[in-house]
């Protein structure tokens, strides 16, 4: 099967980055919009354009038919989803099949195993790997047991819960029963699901993940890439590789995340998620990303390869086209999400149109985005607008290239997060390499603390 | 045919070793200024000046009637659904009775009574409110906001429905104050 012709179903800086690669390799592109963005950057550059629906993404973007129709009525013989909207949908997978499309991602089965929580777990701990030491509870007596099992403090989890929802600590084992009362009660409330799981707690953690690359029989890893810079669960600023981490685990890690996708006879891209406990040194699962994701440029420039024409290549029947032993990494890379959200006002989302946008280059620089002088930034979408992204010999170029990159940097109409990167770039923690989740939070804590002081002095 | 990143790089590759601190191309389909920056490297600015095409609606492009996969036609799925309302209404220009406060969004968005699909709304025409009630939810950007009421009183009046785009100080409900 060759795949002359693509409906990229998204939208943003991912759309513009899948239609490079199809030009590239002179695949026809057809663009499926939503009709806020019927003028944006992707459909200006697409070969067509095809709206899906309104604005709201419920009747365009997340709308298994309205994307079904537009690739079957544009004669494509494939989608790429993207990342977010329907990218990890089973029912868009299926669809495809039935209607003899190709979905540029991995099986309705592989979908299917990674998209629930407790089966994603059953595979990891089948496949050997490590995950956070805890299990499900229901009684206060189970709780006790389990937590003085695994040692304090620990986390109570809603299983309906995500992204940070649903979740609490807990230090002292005296008020274990009365927070796993209310746990249950709050999980039942917001998520229509009173089942709750309890955790070791890890006080210091980093979020690695692990590239993989599978074509449905064999799977090579691309490395791995931190992204422990996070505010609120989203991911803000990502390198690769890892800065700082012990080779024993990152070896241990890499042979993890391959067993896994193995285990699945995975085929695409895909991205298991661990969480490394940093006092322990140990490093557990957390979950399987089975798409491209946000932060695949860093891989990119430290691998050399295009993660979007191996998804194509492997989604058209071809076996792996690079041996684990050919996988080389050369220096590092460091990628800034740009967002329109304004970070001097507690991170307000700043929609709007964009009138000026001046975007570094050079060497070792390379700019991922949708957004010119004149774009809409709509506020029906999210608030990424760019992704800068610096790439050196070794980690200390990277940086000095990403603090030039950030200075040559101006985006005006909207809101930005530009000064919070320049902060976070120029930061000792940062450059020292391997903070932790909490980083962020602290940070900011620091910078807010500063400016009370100086209005106050 | 738009420059890619590479090639882009190249260009700046032979810049680099010129004397030239700017450089400008513009096609039919689009505009790119390159500068050396001060502060080292270089800035770019781009402008895509193509077209969107859209597809045509009888047929697929480059696929003939005959050979077509659906020559016969789209799949009614394929058409965009037309927008239940109007996508957004206006804000109200009345303005409100003596004793009676608009409760205004400070953000653009979508507008949600309830926290969640199928739940009771936040509050009612009747609803008793207090200042740090939310009376509904702006959802901007993936993120939601919620709307206080910003004062005690009465719901009068919802002038929004459930899952409608509002535009920034457009009233969301009317008090009566308890106050006046």
């Amino acid at each position: 099967v060759t795949i002359r012709r693509v409906l990229i179903a998204n939208r943003g800086e991912i759309a513009v980055r899948v239609l490079r690669t199809c030009r590239r390799l002179g695949i026809e592109s057809v663009l499926a919009a939503s009709e806020a963005d019927l003028h944006s950057t992707a459909a200006k550059l697409a070969d067509w354009t095809v709206c899906i629906g309104p604005a709201r993404s419920a009747s365009s973007y997340l709308d298994v038919a309205a994307v079904m129709g537009a690739a079957v009525r544009s004669a494509a013989d494939a989608i790429h989803p993207g990342y977010g909207f329907l990218s990890e949908n089973a029912a868009l997978a299926r669809a495809c099949r039935e209607a003899r499309i190709i979905f540029i991602g991995p099986t309705e089965e592989q979908l299917a195993a990674v998209g629930d929580k407790l089966e994603a777990r059953r595979h990891a701990l089948a496949a050997g790997l490590p995950v956070v030491p805890g299990g499900s509870v229901s009684t206060p007596d189970e709780a006790a047991s389990l937590a003085h099992q695994i040692g304090w403090p620990v986390l109570i989890k809603a299983v309906g819960g995500g992204g940070g929802r649903g979740m609490k600590q807990v230090h002292d084992p005296s008020q274990l029963p009365a927070a796993l009362e209310l746990a249950m009660a709050e999980a039942n409330t917001a998520f229509g699901d009173p089942r709750v799981y309890l955790e070791r707690f890890v006080a210091s953690g980093r979020h690695v993940e692990v590239q993989l690359l599978g074509d449905g029989s064999e799977v090579v890893h691309l490395w791995d890439r931190d992204c422990s810079i996070q505010r609120r669960y989203q991911k803000l600023v990502e390198e690769a590789p890892a800065p700082d981490l012990p080779p024993r685990l990152r070896s241990a890690m890499h042979a993890a995340a391959v067993a896994y996708g193995r285990r699945l006879h995975y085929r695409g891209a895909g991205t298991v998620e661990f969480l490394v406990d940093r006092a322990r040194e140990e490093f557990y699962f957390l979950e399987m990303n089975a798409r491209i994701q946000v932060e695949h440029p860093v891989t990119e420039a430290v691998t050399g390869l295009d993660l979007v024409a191996e998804q194509i290549a492997v989604a058209q029947g071809q076996q792996l086209r690079i041996r684990q032993e050919e996988v080389r990494i050369s220096g590092h890379a460091v990628e800034c999400r740009l967002n329109a959200e304004d970070s001097a006002h507690d991170f307000r989302p700043s929609p709007g149109t964009v009138t000026h946008a001046l975007l570094p280059a050079g060497e070792g620089i390379r700019v991922d985005t949708h957004i010119e002088a004149g774009s809409a930034v709509p506020p029906y979408y999210d608030s990424l607008l760019a992704k800068i992204i610096a790439h050196g010999p070794d980690r200390a170029a990277c940086l000095a290239r990403l603090r030039a990159a950030l200075v040559n940097c101006r985006i005006e109409g909207v809101h930005t997060n530009l000064a919070l990167h320049s902060a976070i770039a120029a930061s000792d923690e940062f450059a020292t390499g391997g903070v932790d989740t909490g980083f962020l939070a602290r940070f900011l804590r620091a910078q807010q603390s500063e400016v009370d002081r100086e209005q106050g002095g | 045919v738009n420059l890619t990143q590479d090639d882009v790089q190249e260009i700046l590759r032979l810049l680099d070793a010129s004397p030239f601190d700017e450089l400008q191309l513009e096609t039919d389909r689009f505009k790119l200024t390159l500068r050396r920056a001060t502060a080292g490297g270089w800035t770019q600015e781009s402008r895509t000046l193509s077209a969107p095409r859209p597809l045509p609606a009888a047929s697929a492009p480059g696929v003939s009637a005959a050979s077509g996969p659906l020559a016969a036609g789209s799949p009614p799925s394929a058409q965009p659904a037309s927008p239940a309302a109007p996508a957004h209404a206006a804000p109200a220009a009345r303005s409100p009775p003596v004793g009676v406060v608009d409760v205004c969004t400070p953000i653009i968005g979508t507008f949600y009574r309830a926290p969640k699909p199928g739940a009771p709304p936040f509050v009612e025409v009747g609803s008793r409110v207090e200042a740090d009630t939310v009376i509904g939810i702006v959802e901007t950007m993936k993120l939601m906001n919620s709307v206080y009421a910003g004062a005690r009183g009465e719901v009068v009046e919802i002038c929004v429905a459930d899952g409608q785009f509002v535009e920034q100080d457009q009233p969301l409900v009317r008090l009566r104050r308890a106050d006046q």
